[in-house]
């Protein structure tokens, strides 16, 4: 736990690369690590969405290189398809938005907005990154164990869970990843109280860095509690004890070892009570970025930033409170369920607000259609879908019927696909240049855009139909059901989008690795915009800033008349006399 | 700022508080998180339950009397540590943290006795839930017990090469003194839970 070891820093290619402790590269550490994650957990749900629509029949090409035991004659098993589900759920949660969110942009953007010169624990920073890849190559291995990898959910509701194969290693996994988002708050939240530039108060924190500080207190107080359910279902599965196991339990006429007793409901409410203030941790970030970047093309101060950051404090406090809301249908009592009623519709409020302040930092504005505000504009209206769509689910009347249908899987892939997942593109082109000094091709990104977000529609917005028809999430085979098969060509609609999606995201991958080296070469602040990250070189040397920068003003200071440029830095020392 | 600047620590720490102690307090909130889930599991388990043995009818009451005087006087020892290392005394100090890493270790092995005594009496987490919890939390309790452990003897060898007049040495003697408090304070709830109600 040393504190700021600098100094003496021009080393070995290790020491600079790979176990480097600069914010920076521990940064881009996060940064490809969780984009291949992503890629990763998108290519397994790719071959469940080909069984979905066309179950039953070989997958093409891949089909024969998966063992004949996940894919007997090249069609996904049942067991095997189970195993992509869990997976897609958990790598896409746990290795993928998370680590791009806090550990990639956080880790990147936030101390250089308040003005620091790294984290307040470097090394315990490099610790996080080094605890969260064996946890995700972990993850991942487990597919190659005998039984392979989990398969009972990204929630893992006991008593299949302690009987499945496979979970043990995602038991122990998870206890790595709650490991590093432990290290990796509690350094958040001490740099961010510690290590501002003077004149750096709260009230003049970009709003991205207030996200961040929301969302590491959520990791922080919320992880915990998932840590000790599986450690006692870990229990249950090692050593057979039966917190979560009911007694007389018969599988296949076989007794169990477990002497029963347990509450399999118990991990339902400590699952939940994580799980739903990591939504947040999912949301919040992207709203950041969003933020950043409408304040920038806008070029005019946020609207309601006083609003903004109260809502999302708010949301972070209330998040602690609505966890049920998953569990309705469970057999709680009216009382209880009322209460999470209200909660929820509670929590709806500050959400609103936020895309609300952003929506009217619009008003009036002169927008530069940049590729990052494309996508930032993006996010509004298909978040505000993802947040609307929610609501019939927080509303226990019409959750009887939504609740585990394909419904619920459309509410939130519009949240955290065209919701969160929009406004990391968004994050990724707007700070491209100031990770690697060079920008991102524009042709390219704008052809990267409308392909996606065309196709993310094309996804999700059919699963909102199937699942008002009736049809239940996690099925391996709709078709088994008759009354199944009217939404069937909605299946379709849906795989075929999914690969389109694939498609339109090679000019970005492209783009990404050829612009590091060859994309146009820009200034150090090529958006013209008033932040502290972009008062420093691209890419910022080791300790960041030249001279600790002195902070004067709020973070969005655009378009002020007495001034002869359209935006005044933070640490710029007064307005220049006006035009 | 320069490739040799000191330590950050000036312009910064806005708060006026060490980053450290910041750090440890953060820590310890995320444990009490992790441990508070474990007592609610223990009361929601303990309620749901058809039967639940009473405490001192299983357990090893004078055992476990003994363990947490030991545990009490161990959180003595670790603050006359402190103040030994605040007043620059430093064989006092290595007293005083030598005695607490003993007495953490005399918990550890009262603790070996304890377990092998249930399982020499066919006792295991399998046999019931109260079994379960009590092996799963008391367990977890003696993971963090090591850890002071290691965390107290890195400081004594860190104070026998230059750690001794590091101006961070002190403040870290605190925050190892704060997470002894809690692994303490964890015990004193774990007693009457499993051995007296
Ligand atoms: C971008 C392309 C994506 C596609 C095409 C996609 C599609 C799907 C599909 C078809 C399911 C299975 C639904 C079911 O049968 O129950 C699913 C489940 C799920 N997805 Fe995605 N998804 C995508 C991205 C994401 C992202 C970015 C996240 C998270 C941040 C995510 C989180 C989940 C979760 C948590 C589940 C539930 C898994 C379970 O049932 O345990 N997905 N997704
Ligand atoms: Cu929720």
């Amino acid at each position: 736990m040393s504190e700021h070891a600098h100094g003496h820093e021009e080393h070995s290619f290790w020491r600079t690369y790979v176990f480097s402790v600069d914010h920076k590269v521990i940064g881009l550490q996060y940064l490809i690590t969780s984009l291949l994650f992503l890629l990763f957990g998108f290519t397994l749900v790719l071959l469940m969405r080909w069984q979905l629509a066309f179950p039953g029949q070989p997958l093409p090409l891949l089909g024969r290189l998966l063992s004949p035991e996940a894919a007997p004659g090249g069609v996904i098993g049942p067991m095997f398809y189970n195993q992509l589900g869990a997976m897609h759920g958990t790598i896409m949660v746990f290795l993928g938005i998370v680590p791009l969110a806090v550990g990639a942009f956080g880790n990147y953007v936030m101390p250089l907005q308040i003005g620091a010169p790294d984290m307040a624990f470097p090394r315990m920073n490099m610790m996080s990154y080094w605890v969260y890849l064996p946890g995700g190559l972990l993850m991942l291995l487990s597919f190659l164990l005998p039984g392979g990898a989990a398969q009972s959910g990204w929630t893992s509701y006991p008593p299949l869970s302690v009987i499945n194969p496979g979970q043990t290693m995602w038991l122990v996994s998870m206890v790595f990843l709650i490991t590093s988002s432990l290290l990796g708050s509690l350094n958040f939240i001490v740099t961010i109280l510690n290590m501002r530039a003077p004149g750096m108060t709260l009230g003049r924190m970009p709003v991205f860095v207030w996200a961040q500080f929301v969302t590491a207190f959520l990791l922080l107080l919320a992880f915990p509690p998932l840590e000790a359910a599986s450690i006692l279902q870990l229990m249950d599965r090692v050593f057979h004890t039966s917190f979560y196991m009911p007694a007389g339990l018969v599988i296949g006429g076989q007794t169990t070892p477990w002497t029963g007793g347990g509450q399999s409901l118990l991990w339902q409410h400590l699952f939940w009570f994580l799980a739903h203030p990591e939504v947040y941790v999912l949301v919040l970030p992207p709203m950041g970025i969003v933020a950043e970047i409408i304040a920038v093309n806008t070029r005019k101060p946020l609207f309601g930033y006083k609003e903004l950051v109260g809502s999302m404090a708010f949301i972070g406090v209330m998040s602690f409170v609505v966890w049920a809301h998953h569990m309705f249908l469970s057999g709680m009592s009216t009382t209880l369920s009322n209460f999470f009623l209200v909660t929820t519709m509670i929590i709806s409020v500050p959400s609103v607000a936020v895309l609300t302040c952003l929506i009217l930092s619009l008003k009036g504005a002169s927008i530069r259609f940049t590729t990052p505000m494309l996508f930032a504009l993006a996010f509004l209206p298909l978040f505000g879908i993802g947040g609307l769509t929610g609501l019939p689910l927080g509303l226990t009347v019409t959750d009887i019927y939504l609740h585990d249908t394909y419904y619920v899987i459309g509410h939130f892939h519009y949240v955290v696909v065209t919701g969160s997942l929009i406004a990391l593109f968004a994050g990724t082109y707007h700070w491209f240049p100031k990770w690697f000094g060079r920008k991102l091709d524009d042709r390219l990104g704008k052809i990267h855009f409308w392909g996606t977000t065309v196709a993310m529609n094309g996804i999700f917005l059919p699963m909102f139909i199937i699942g008002m028809q009736g049809q239940s999430r996690r099925l391996y085979d709709p078709t088994a059901h008759l009354h199944n098969l009217v939404g069937q060509p909605m299946h379709v609609v849906s795989t075929v989008s999914a690969f389109v999606l694939l498609i339109f995201q090679l000019p970005f991958i492209y783009n990404f690795f050829n612009s590091i080296f060859n994309g146009e070469k820009v200034d150090s602040n090529p958006w013209k915009a008033t932040t502290l990250e972009w008062q420093c070189p691209s890419p910022p040397p080791h300790g960041n800033f030249a001279s600790v920068p002195r902070v004067h003003r709020g973070p969005y200071e655009y378009s002020d008349p007495a001034h002869k440029d359209d935006w005044l830095p933070q640490d710029a020392e007064k307005a220049v006399a006006p035009v | 700022m320069s490739a040799h600047a000191p330590a950050v620590q000036s312009p910064y720490e806005n708060t006026g508080v060490p980053d450290g102690k910041l750090a440890i307090w953060l820590f310890l909130a995320s444990e009490v998180m992790l441990f508070g889930t474990l007592f609610t599991s223990y009361i929601v388990l303990r309620t749901a339950a058809a039967s639940w043995p009473r405490g001192w009818d299983v357990l090893n009451v004078p055992l476990a009397t003994f363990n947490t005087f030991i545990l009490i006087a161990s959180s003595v020892t670790i603050v006359m540590a402190h103040a030994k290392a605040a007043a620059r005394d430093k064989k006092g100090f290595m007293l005083n943290m030598g005695l607490t890493v003993l007495m953490a270790f005399v918990f550890l092995v009262v603790k070996y006795f304890e377990y092998s005594s249930k399982f020499a009496h066919g006792h295991y987490p399998s046999t019931s839930i109260f079994y379960g919890i009590y092996f799963t939390t008391t367990g977890l309790h003696g993971i963090h017990i090591l850890g002071g452990i290691a965390w107290n003897l890195g400081l004594m060898w860190w104070a026998n090469r230059d750690g001794w007049d590091d101006r961070l040495f002190i403040g870290r003697v605190e925050y190892a003194g704060l997470y002894w408090h809690f692994v303490d304070v964890v015990w004193i709830f774990l007693f009457p839970a499993l051995y007296l109600l």
